[in-house]
């Protein structure tokens, strides 16, 4: 949105050069629908038409009817006019329907298929892109942006090429009336669209305004409802209400203004079309009166005005909405033509599931993320042999989690090579990757749906006797069993589940994969330590002879690991088992006895 | 709808009043206008009319205009200022509502919900006040007083403007029965998109471990086809409305028109003319009738949108509050940081079993008390119980022997420093986020802000960051870490001056060593505090002065550490799942 309303001043260049890219570009894409729009703005065109000439038939109707007040009345020719003036109005009328029909069908497909491109983009983007960019931008798109662009195309193109039309139209039927007449016209609505444009102008900085300030009022409602219990605690509401009281206030100005101005626009149309009513009147009064035209003409004209007038605020109108519309298009196309991931449909490499050994191999990798100044990871090397059971440690920030993301192909590595059976995951697809791996983190994500639907997400071939048999394993079968629907229970509406309850579901979720390595990214935080106990023993059995790594901050987690490695800053620092590295006294040992140190000490 | 209009004040409906004139006289300058139309035509077709007379009656017809023109653009402005002002009231009503509501009620609504009642909702009811007043006030008005004028002058006109009427409402009100459930449809669907979009976004590492990409996208394609159907079908049914309308009024036109002929046609010499002037004025009336009806069928089209925001805005406002205030300002004499918990149990209000049962224990100034158990045993329940998030169902708690309830909220929290399971960061500096909220005393000032900031152990990361105690943080703290931001938010409860410290789980992203540190620097500067911590960690409570073992919301175990290994089975497993019996014995 503020890219459309930014060029009001200097940028305006700028924005008429985007506006028009967008515009192209949004015809480009609309190829597909060209039969229907093609006979839409036909439609539209030749409604147009007819809605152009009937005045001058009506006139006609008067002129008849006049003639009636003075002599004999052609009553025959009366109803000849009526009849096809009739038939006019119900063509009109015809036309403007099916082309209303066409281009809903149009623009609401349109819609479809943008939406379906975005869904489609999100899953192709690498996770860098995600990095840079906010969730909530990208819902706007789908939702937001693309509703604007079906809305324009709905209401704008039929109008804005009926209204052009239109008022073409009028200009030339009017000037082939009567000039004098038409010069009249013309000149009365001048000075009134003059002002209505002054108006549009300014309204558009305090709607602007409106927008901004409102975004400015929810963000700080945002922040105080979804930390609620901090500011109750701390007294934090009297400041929460000042600084709303401003924020509200502002809100209220610019809504009171931008309001204002916008409604003006109505009442001011209505007295153009009464001024140029009456100018019309008068100077047709004249003209009659020196006979130059009959009175029919003045009904005409009469006609002509309000025709004349309601196109020129109707496009007005239609430009408006078509400047935030490709300010719409702009976004979604922004991101549709956003850089993919690498094409992997060459790979012919393949490791398959119940084949692989188990080995893993990290060659001097090194790493780091566009908005980073220096390397996450830093020429990091390691080999995890067969059915090891690794352990990530360190501090926030050490770059445990880039590890696993490297290792899964999120990200794709700056220099040096992981490999998997001695095969490099740079010749591997994607896919093929996270066919092999189970993965468990931190984030709890599961979706609005059935427990049942969330354990088995895209897996079909898992039987309901599989679900509750991981369930049992994770000690969540009999809490589920007392939920009202049991494993059909819905997730989002059931509060009782608790964060801890949420962790070993995914974990349970993860078990059915049956791959052969397994990441553990922080997976039993919430769990508590009883409880991971059992899970970690049910787990070790299912892992058995699995290749695994488990990152935890927790340290009881990680004691029995095969290999633990100590990183900070992108690299190693110590590596070993438990006991190698508690004799030899450096970091590790450190951290870990610093949770049975007294406070006292 | 009309509840929310309670909201107005005796000036607004003072300024409506005076709109409601200003209309008045609007309609009465827009209606006078055919008049001038006729008699400017009657002049126009009379021979030997006076060129005066018809610039005369123009100059009048001009002047109804412009002043129909300044009323309309007073009443443009009352209105704007009448809507605006009930959309900053309701806001404003809402917000400090939702502030007092219990943290199970915000749960029911969810926060993301009350967010949207507060801004679009409040926007919808704006909107249909901004057009809907001037409309549901002129409208009527005007085609009263239009059919008035009309209804004698002819029989067969007026039967004619009857029947469109008619038809127009008709097909209005067919159009709404169909379409209007459909909107609230189109919403849920609306929602659905968003919802799996943002699945899919928020899981997107998962999604694509899993390979569920095209699960993801069919899922997608099922609600996208359902929503395009569905809005394809309102557009299709809306696209009957505008050529409806056209086609009505020119209707109306031709056949007042036709008529007209017929009637001049069998009509007298001498009433011919006036027939000819009413036929004109008739059919501009006409359209007036028409117009305020269609006004009317707009109105009713809008209602039904903001019916529903309004709904969901009262919804919230009727919530009866039940957290009350007490009067209470001060704890017992010689009471300081003293907690005691009498027989207390809890359930929510929509729960059908009890979170905590029969729990008892006191706290002593100075004391630190931990609690530990499994997940979901209501160890936060217990804590989150004490600055009366929510109330307990049974039982009563006392601090400094005064029952919570029987305090001023403001006075209860301001013995309280409370650190949250998420830790909150607000938008603004480190010294903003540490000095928030009042404590009833003194001014939190920056020595105060360093000191804190110092025994949280953020001294070294803050003093680090580009302009130290003055750098922005974003709201939610997305520019530091996780550990980070519980420091700040520990921070924040020390820079407080506390009688009482709650934890709540508020070390878990802390390393073992920082956690170590912090605890040790807190106990020095707080020796009188009392402190309540709940823990996951063996290692971070097995030092408390007391410490409460909970399983399933009962108290099974209390006393220190030591005492708890020999005597409490639970408490054991606990401890012996983290470390060895060797490392515990230490």
């Amino acid at each position: 949105m503020p890219r459309s309303m930014r060029g009001n001043g200097a940028n305006s260049n700028d924005k008429a050069k985007n506006f028009k890219g967008a515009i192209l570009r949004l015809c480009k894409e609309l190829i597909n629908y060209i039969l229907y729009v093609v006979i839409a703005l036909i439609l539209a065109i030749q409604g147009a038409r007819i809605g152009i000439k009937t005045p001058n038939i009506l006139s006609k109707l008067t002129d008849e009817i006049s003639k009636g007040l003075t002599g004999q009345m052609n009553i025959l020719a009366v109803k000849n006019i009526a009849i096809i003036l009739g038939v006019m109005y119900i063509a009109n009328a015809l036309f403007i329907f099916i082309q209303d029909i066409l281009m809903a069908d149009v623009s609401n497909n349109f819609a479809k298929d943008l939406r379906k491109s975005i869904s489609k983009k999100i899953n192709k983007l690498p996770l860098r892109y995600y990095d840079l960019h906010s969730k909530g931008d990208i819902l706007s798109r789908v939702t937001n942006d693309v509703d604007t662009i079906a809305q324009t195309l709905n209401q704008s193109l039929a109008t804005l090429v009926t209204s052009i039309t239109l008022f073409l139209g009028t200009i030339i039927m009017m000037f082939r009336t009567n000039s004098i007449m038409a010069i009249t016209a013309i000149l009365a609505s001048l000075i009134g669209f003059v002002l209505m444009f002054l108006i549009l102008g300014k309204s558009q900085k305090y709607f602007t305004a409106r927008q901004t300030e409102l975004g400015k009022l929810n963000g700080h409602i945002e922040e105080i409802y979804s930390s609620l219990n901090v500011v109750k605690v701390y007294n934090g509401e009297k400041k929460a209400n000042e600084k709303f009281d401003k924020l509200n206030q502002t809100v209220y100005e610019a809504n009171l203004k931008s309001q204002f101005l916008s409604g003006l626009m109505h009442p001011i149309m209505n007295f153009i079309g009464n001024f140029g009513y009456v100018a019309v009147c008068i100077v047709g009064a004249i003209l009659t009166m020196n006979n130059v035209i009959s009175f029919g003409v003045i009904v005409a004209f009469m006609i002509y005005v309000r025709l004349f007038t309601n196109p020129l605020s109707q496009i007005a109108q239609s430009f408006t909405s078509m400047q935030s519309s490709a300010a719409a298009a702009e976004r979604v196309f922004e991101f549709l033509d956003e850089k993919e991931m690498s094409d992997e449909s060459s790979f012919t490499k393949k490791l398959e599931k119940d084949k692989v050994k188990g080995k893993i191999e990290f060659k001097n990798v090194v790493f780091q993320y566009d908005n980073n100044d220096k390397p996450t990871i830093n020429k990091f090397s390691m080999i995890a042999k067969p059915g090891e059971k690794v352990a990530i440690v360190g501090p926030t920030g050490a770059g445990k989690t880039t590890l696993v993301n490297l290792l899964m192909k999120f990200y794709d590595i700056d220099s040096g090579d992981i490999k998997i059976d001695d095969v490099s995951t740079k010749e591997l697809t994607r896919e093929n990757i996270h066919d092999l791996f189970t993965m468990v983190l931190q984030d709890t994500w599961l979706f609005d749906g059935t427990i049942k639907e969330n354990i088995k997400y895209n897996n079909e071939n898992i039987t309901d006797e599989q679900i509750i048999e991981a369930c049992k394993i994770v000690g969540l079968d009999h809490f589920i069993r007392t939920l009202p629907k049991g494993y059909d229970a819905i997730l989002s509406e059931n509060e009782s589940i608790s964060a801890g309850q949420k962790q070993l579901l995914t974990i349970a979720r993860g078990m059915l994969q049956n791959a052969p390595f397994l990441i553990l990214d922080e997976a039993t935080s919430n769990v508590d330590t009883r409880t991971e106990e059992i899970v970690q023993k049910a787990m070790d059995k299912l892992t058995e002879g699995k290749t695994s790594f488990i990152i935890a901050h927790r340290l009881s987690t990680i004691k029995n690991a095969d290999l633990i490695l100590v990183i900070n800053n992108g690299n190693i620092v110590e590596q070993g088992n438990h006991e190698q590295l508690m004799a030899k006294q450096g970091t590790y040992a450190e951290l870990y006895n610093s949770q049975f140190a007294t406070v006292a000490e | 709808m009309i509840k929310i209009l309670k909201n107005l004040n005796k000036k607004d409906v003072f300024i409506i009043l005076i709109c409601f004139i200003l209309i008045s006289a609007q309609v009465w300058l827009e209606l006078k206008m055919p008049d001038y139309m006729s008699e400017i035509t009657r002049l126009v077709q009379t021979e030997g009319s006076s060129f005066e007379e018809i610039i005369h009656n123009g100059i009048f017809m001009v002047l109804c205009a412009a002043g129909s023109l300044v009323s309309a653009v007073f009443v443009g402005y009352l209105a704007s200022k009448v809507s605006a002002t009930l959309s900053l009231n309701i806001r404003k009503k809402l917000f400090t509502k939702v502030q007092k509501l219990a943290l199970n009620e915000i749960k029911q609504f969810s926060t993301s919900s009350l967010i949207t009642r507060t801004t679009n909702d409040i926007t919808q009811i704006q909107m249909l006040m901004a057009m809907g007043l001037q409309l549901i006030i002129k409208s009527p008005i005007m085609a009263i007083w239009a059919i008035r004028k009309i209804l004698t002058k002819n029989l067969q006109w007026s039967a004619l403007v009857g029947g469109g009427v008619i038809t127009l409402l008709t097909v209005v009100g067919i159009l709404m029965k169909v379409v209007v459930p459909k909107f609230k449809i189109v919403q849920k669907l609306t929602d659905k998109i968003n919802e799996v979009t943002r699945e899919n976004l928020t899981g997107i590492r998962v999604v694509r471990a899993f390979n569920a990409e095209n699960y993801q996208e069919n899922k997608f394609n099922e609600t996208n086809t359902k929503l395009t159907n569905q809005q394809l079908f309102n557009h299709k049914m809306f696209a009957i409305m505008q050529p409806m309308m056209n086609l009505v009024m020119h209707s109306m036109t031709l056949g007042i028109y036709t008529i007209g002929a017929f009637l001049i046609y069998n009509a007298g010499t001498s009433e011919k003319l006036t027939i000819f002037s009413n036929m004109v004025v008739f059919s501009s009336y006409s359209m007036q009738v028409i117009m305020s009806f269609l006004m009317l069928a707009f109105i009713f089209m809008m209602l039904p949108r903001a019916q529903v925001s309004a709904n969901r805005i009262n919804e919230v406002l009727d919530t009866e509050i039940t957290i009350k205030d007490g009067n209470q300002e001060q704890g017992k004499e010689g009471l300081i940081g003293e907690i005691e918990f009498k027989n207390v149990s809890f359930k929510y209000p929509d729960g059908e079993e009890y979170v905590l049962k029969d729990i008892s224990f006191t706290a002593k100034k100075g004391e630190t008390i931990a609690f530990i158990g499994s997940t979901g045993s209501g160890k936060s329940t217990i804590i989150n119980l004490i600055p009366r998030f929510y109330d307990v169902t049974d039982g009563e708690i006392l601090v400094d022997g005064v029952n919570v309830k029987d305090y001023k909220q403001s006075s209860l929290h301001n013995k309280i420093g409370y650190v949250s399971q998420k830790a909150v960061i607000f938008n603004g500096t480190v010294n903003d986020n540490i000095a928030y909220g009042e404590n009833g005393k003194e001014e939190i000032n920056e020595n105060k802000i360093k000191e804190a900031i110092e025994v949280a152990q953020a001294k070294e990361f803050v003093e680090k960051m580009e302009n130290g105690y003055d750098t922005d943080l974003a709201s939610g703290g997305t520019n530091i870490s996780g550990g980070q931001k519980q420091r700040i938010s520990i921070a924040r409860a020390i820079a407080r001056n506390p009688e009482i410290y709650i934890f709540d789980d508020s070390f878990s992203a802390l390393d073992y060593k920082t956690d170590l540190v912090l605890r040790k620097e807190l106990n020095k500067y707080t020796k009188d505090a009392t402190i309540l911590i709940v823990a996951q960690r063996i290692g971070t409570i097995m030092n408390a002065d007391k410490i409460l073992v909970l399983d399933e919301g009962k108290i099974v175990g209390q006393g220190k550490h030591k005492d708890l290994m020999e005597n409490c089975e639970v408490y054991k497993q606990i401890a012996l799942s983290q470390l060895s019996e060797a490392e515990l014995l230490k």
